[in-house]
């Protein structure tokens, strides 16, 4: 069956498939979701109001049989954070199920005239709503369960918590992985608050029965997939028992926390002493010691990688899943929290309420530096977050992210870009990445381009992070690549074995060109993404962004970060040259 | 002269007592290099894909100095 695109209208509860036309018809994924951001939402309309909307793409090769590690579903919209277009995507069961219905995106428009709020079953048959008046503040969890419990055939639960209800800015999208749990997330740029602006609690996809992703050359794509594959389980960093298998992404904790390079105390300092405490080897230490939990955890059926975690309590119980090396160093570093079961606790809160773990660390570091608590005080930020729980008019602005926390309490040392706060790799240290973060379409984002690859890890070559000559390129070279990985449906983790083994960079391009029966090679890539890009850049030009919003935050020029007492040198005229090609020619 | 040498992921394996965040203090000789350390510790130079002294990447035969605080890192990626 050829793709369809699935649009919902919540004004007059209609569900209609429309074919797919010219113009989106090559995209998938973040291809896609930004193609039909770019075509249907002005970009001056207010990220929560009638006219924005919530676009849900999987990748080109999600849904087909034994790709590897493809499950990753797309989500666009006009973020309320930044103001920006955003793409956020996520693992869970989603991709795969919509893939294998026909899929290409769900457009989810219009918002209930009657006020109420539902939820959206899909499946074979079509499109039904529900009332979901009964689902109305509760977490995730819960929300999970009761979505298994009333359909059959263990769905897809696409859903927000209370603070996406509420419309808060740092409102995620959760997606349910195998075990039912809610810890996959769509979670940069508060596009739950773009789900909850339609009033739609949650999407349960059920694929039974479903006419599968049709492949166009069966050949090309068995072939490409094989050679992929190949390579990741080859590769050092990804094999079975590699790294991210044994200890998971949190693997990286000590080893950007040697560089100098971890965010502290509110991006006070590049050395945190407890980094080992809440590192990727103490998770798989804990898992170990207490007998329960579980590392090499996949996200979503078929994932060969597997990175992610179970994370037990001191009891046994199953605390959260999964503790992430970003999860670990907002909630943890960056707050000077080094107990991973607090830390463990905290995610819980998150995924469950239903915020980003990123940027709620990141608000809590800045209710740290604002007094309400001291750093490290665990049990402080565990009852900061009961405040969101509680619905309190501290609970809103903590739910709102850094920034507008920033301005509530009068701090000035505000880590973000475009109003989206700095992830666990701090610029002053590692020069590459701050030029993503400056100038990346998502606000500061660390996956849009990820140079820490050639900066600290040694993949793909190797560069020094302390100067900036090059790192424009390099961040262009990233940024565009990524814009093409996250169209593909696979996880950006495959990135680490195609960046040292061609043929596997060969093989992700293949299985692609498979699919839709295309006749491209490596050499597209960079320039297919740089089209996801030039569409995404405008659309923030249109919305008011221009060059002066690819800046730094200013107490990152005059304050040296220790342990290397280094600052953020890097001249503008350089920053401005990672986007300077969607202007010319 | 003394360094101090931390191992991380899986090459902590080669010294199974090593707590995690546990920092080996060696005593060795002056122009003691990496590479040495690593044939101290029975760690194959093949298993290391990063070597840091105070938080800068340097190279198996670059000489150390005293008080440098040395990590190894193997082949590790993340996001
Ligand atoms: S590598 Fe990790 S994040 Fe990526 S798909 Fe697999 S389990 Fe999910």
């Amino acid at each position: 069956m050829t793709r369809k695109i699935l649009r919902i209208n919540m004004t007059d509860l209609t569900a209609t498939y429309e074919d797919i036309p010219e113009k989106w018809a090559k995209w998938a994924g973040r291809g896609l979701t930004t193609a039909i951001v770019y075509d249907e939402v002005d970009p001056s309309v207010h990220p929560l109001g009638p006219n924005n909307k919530l676009v849900i793409a999987p990748g080109w090769v999600s849904g087909t049989p034994a790709a590897p590690s493809s499950g990753r579903t797309s989500f666009g919209g006009k973020s309320p954070l930044t103001g920006t277009i955003k793409e956020s995507n996520s693992g869970g069961l989603s991709s795969q199920k919509l893939g294998r219905l026909g899929i290409a995106a769900i457009i989810l428009e219009g918002q209930p005239k009657d006020g109420k709020w539902y939820y959206i079953h899909i499946d074979k048959d079509g499109v039904t709503f529900h009332d979901a008046s009964d689902l109305l503040g509760k977490g995730m969890e819960e929300v999970d369960r009761i979505m298994w419990e009333r359909h059959p055939n263990e769905p897809a639960v696409i859903g927000i918590g209370p603070v996406g209800e509420h419309l808060s800015a740092n409102a995620g999208i959760s997606v349910n992985d195998p075990e039912n749990n809610p810890g996959r997330y769509a979670g940069r740029g508060g596009l739950g608050a773009v789900m909850g602006a339609r009033h739609v609690k949650a999407i349960v996809v059920d694929d039974k029965g479903g006419p599968g992703v049709e492949i166009k050359n069966k050949e090309l794509f068995t072939q490409g997939r094989r050679k992929l594959t190949k390579a990741i389980l080859a590769h050092d960093i990804t094999k079975p028992d590699g790294g991210l298998n044994l200890y998971g992404t949190d693997v990286l904790m000590n080893i950007i926390n040697e560089a100098g390079g971890l965010p502290t105390r509110n991006f006070s300092s590049g050395q945190f002493e407890g980094a080992a405490k809440i590192s990727g080897e103490m998770i798989h230490e804990m898992v170990e010691k207490r007998q329960a939990g579980m590392t090499g955890h996949a996200c979503h059926p078929g994932c060969v990688i597997q990175c992610s975690n179970i994370y037990p309590g001191p009891d046994g119980s199953i605390i959260a899943s999964p503790i992430e090396y970003e999860t670990a160093f907002a909630l943890g570093a960056n707050c000077g929290i080094d107990d991973l079961d607090f830390v463990a606790y905290l995610t819980k809160e998150c995924n469950d309420l239903g915020l980003d773990t990123i940027e709620m660390g990141n608000t809590l570091a800045i209710a740290m530096e604002a007094g309400l608590i001291e750093f490290g005080d665990k049990v402080g930020a565990l009852a900061l977050m009961e405040e969101i729980r509680k619905d309190t008019p501290l609970g809103r602005i903590l739910a709102s992210g850094v920034a507008t926390t920033a301005r509530v309490f009068g701090v000035h040392r505000v880590p973000v870009v475009k109003g989206q706060s700095m992830p666990a790799y701090e610029p002053r240290a590692i020069k590459g990445i701050g030029f993503t973060y400056a100038t990346s379409t998502m606000g500061a984002d660390h996956t849009s381009g990820y140079t820490i690859a050639p900066e600290i890890l040694g993949t793909g070559q190797k560069v020094d992070p302390f100067t900036y000559e090059g790192k424009a390129e390099l961040s262009l070279a990233f940024q565009a690549t990524t814009a093409f990985i996250d169209s593909t449906g696979y996880c950006l983790f495959i990135a680490f074995p195609i960046l040292d083994i061609q043929e596997g960079f060969e093989g992700m391009v293949e299985s692609v060109a498979g699919v839709m029966g295309w006749d491209i090679g490596p050499n597209d890539v960079v320039e297919l993404g740089k089209e996801i890009l030039k569409m995404e850049r405008l659309f923030n030009e249109r919305a008011g962004f221009n060059k002066e919003h690819d800046r730094m935050p200013e107490f990152m020029r005059y304050e040296p970060l220790p342990p290397h007492n280094v600052v953020w040198d890097v001249p503008d005229e350089e920053l401005d040259k990672v986007y300077a090609w969607v202007h010319e020619g | 002269m003394r360094v101090e040498v931390r191992l991380f992921a899986t090459l902590r394996r080669y010294v199974p007592d090593l707590q995690v965040g546990e920092a080996l203090t060696l005593e060795v000789p002056e122009g003691t290099t990496p590479r040495d350390l690593l044939a101290q510790l029975g760690i194959p130079p093949d298993d290391v894909k990063i070597i840091m002294r105070n938080g800068r990447h340097i190279g198996l035969d670059d000489p150390l100095a005293d008080g440098d605080r040395i990590a190894f890192i193997p082949a590790v990626g993340g996001g």
